[in-house]
């Protein structure tokens, strides 16, 4: 089978100049692969460089050395040397990431934030914002809350729009970061399902979760990052 | 998918080459590069003096460098060297396929004529002459900048610094450039006002299709607004790339510094 995201022998140092030029290694030699259909499930503890890893693979990082191989309508791309707008196309095309932190743009409203990456890959937005209320509705989000930004909402309330706006698209890659963590147990449940229906659809994806039980149900495969850890 | 493809493979609107600026012995700006793509949004960042306003200008046409060339892909599709533009070509192309908002709006409006005219003017520039289709297409721009219809025929002195801004905002947009030059946008406005601004700039670029390029010392305007980022210091461009990465992992020391001077909201 042909991997989605293919990672060799990356690197990563933050070089912190204002702290006297201190090297800060975060990551080496990390080498793994994600097939298509398959969740990989980043483990290792707090600070070993998992969420380091995801930004790397998104090109929100940039990597010292080694290679982020991705595959890009079905072309393998390297992401560690791409030029920006190629990642830019790759993003669109291909990555989807959820990160921790919901980033809203003040004023927007909350079904807008969900389907604005189906409208920047042209649907029309009568029909994007309808497939945003499906998934608003799955995550339990009221209907009353759709037209309001979501800024002034909960953290459990933000994180579930971040996920319904990660998962709208339909990317052949997505990245998760601690999407159940600040989730009741129905939602943990609803994303469960959620990435398993991914999965059936044939989307690789990298997934970071503390939450054992969660790591259990949706794990095809774990990836021990402690041997990543820079003993650099 | 066919147009994503497109996309990729398009030409550049805009390329500089080795551009520089001095006066006398003190250079403002000095050997930049880069090619600028249809709807592309890139930011130029760095403090007070470090060059990003000169180098506006001279991507611009409105100063002429001391060494290096800029290119702008006309609409014939010719790519043509600034510099060897004619003056009345030179201001064709500011009125029609590009426009330039200032940071102060008096800059770029005339602020004793009706909001309605400052609009249909640029229209007539470009041989619009029938008075009931430009009334209209302004009435329509004023509303897609969310000004009041009411004060079409009020003059821009009487609207607040937030309605000025979008006034000239829609007054630039209206005869639908492909490059628009944007100098601190933001920055004479309340913080209130700017997020209303910063959210109407960024859904008519994407509407529209807009390549941007946009000088603040705002990183959070950069990171709303731009693709790509250029961070300049003494004149030179010391840092670039994608804005979120150069944002999130910054190389450079300036740039380090830059960032890690953002107070957290």
């Amino acid at each position: 089978m042909t991997a989605m995201i293919d990672v060799t022998d990356a690197n990563k140092t933050f070089t912190m100049h204002l702290q006297g030029g201190i090297e800060l290694p975060v990551v080496s030699g990390v080498t793994f692969h994600v097939n298509p259909g398959e969740c990989v499930v980043l483990a290792g503890p707090s600070g070993a460089g998992k969420s380091s890893i995801l930004k790397m693979i998104f090109g929100n990082y940039r990597c010292d050395s080694g290679r982020i191989g991705i595959r890009h309508r079905g072309a393998l791309v390297d992401l560690a040397t791409a030029e920006p707008r190629q990642v830019l196309n790759i993003r669109r095309a291909t990555i989807g990431y959820v990160s921790q932190f919901l980033r809203a743009v003040p004023r927007v409203a909350t079904v807008d934030v969900v389907a604005e990456p189906l409208i920047v890959n042209g649907l029309a937005r009568a029909e994007a914002q309808a497939r945003a209320g499906e998934l608003l509705h799955r995550l339990n989000i009221p209907e009353r809350l759709w037209q309001l930004p979501p800024a002034t909402f909960s953290g459990g309330e933000q994180q579930r729009v971040n996920i319904a706006r990660g998962f709208i698209s339909d990317l052949p890659i997505l990245l998760l970061d601690e999407p159940t963590a600040s989730l009741d147990a129905a939602n943990r449940a609803v994303v469960v399902e959620l990435v398993a229906e991914k999965k059936r659809q044939g989307v690789a994806m990298v997934a970071i979760v503390h939450d054992d039980e969660i790591r259990h149900l949706i794990a095809d495969r774990i990836v021990d990052v402690t041997s990543f850890a820079a003993a650099a | 998918m066919v147009d994503q493809d497109m996309l990729e493979n398009d030409q550049p609107l805009l390329i500089a080459e080795s551009l520089s600026k001095s006066y006398g012995r003190i250079t403002a700006c000095r050997d930049v590069s880069f090619a600028l793509y249809p709807g592309e949004v890139l930011a130029i960042v760095g403090e007070s003096g470090s060059g990003k306003s000169t180098l506006l200008q001279l991507l611009s046409g409105q100063l002429a460098a001391s060494g290096g060339q800029v290119s702008y892909r006309m609409r014939d599709s010719v790519t043509r060297d600034l510099a060897t533009l004619g003056e009345a070509e030179r201001r064709f192309l500011f009125r029609t396929d590009w426009g330039f908002v200032h940071q102060d709006p008096a800059q770029g409006l005339r602020m004793a004529v009706s909001a309605g005219a400052n609009v249909g003017e640029r229209l007539m520039a470009v041989g619009w002459n029938h008075y009931g289709r430009i009334r209209d297409t302004a009435s329509d721009w004023l509303t897609r900048v969310e000004i009041d219809i009411a004060r079409i025929d009020d003059a821009p002195r009487t609207y607040s610094g937030g309605m000025r801004q979008r006034l000239q905002i829609a007054r630039n947009l209206v005869t639908e450039p492909r490059l628009v030059f944007m100098d601190e946008p933001t920055g004479g406005l309340d913080v209130s006002v700017q997020a209303r601004l910063l959210d109407l700039v960024r859904n008519l670029v994407a509407e529209l299709h807009l390549a941007v390029i946009i000088v603040t010392h705002d990183l959070a305007v950069a990171r709303l607004l731009s693709h790509r980022v250029m961070v300049m210091k003494g004149g030179r461009v010391i840092e670039t790339g994608l804005t979120d990465q150069v944002l999130d992992d910054p190389r450079e020391p300036y740039t380090q510094l830059l960032v890690s001077s953002i107070l957290p909201a």
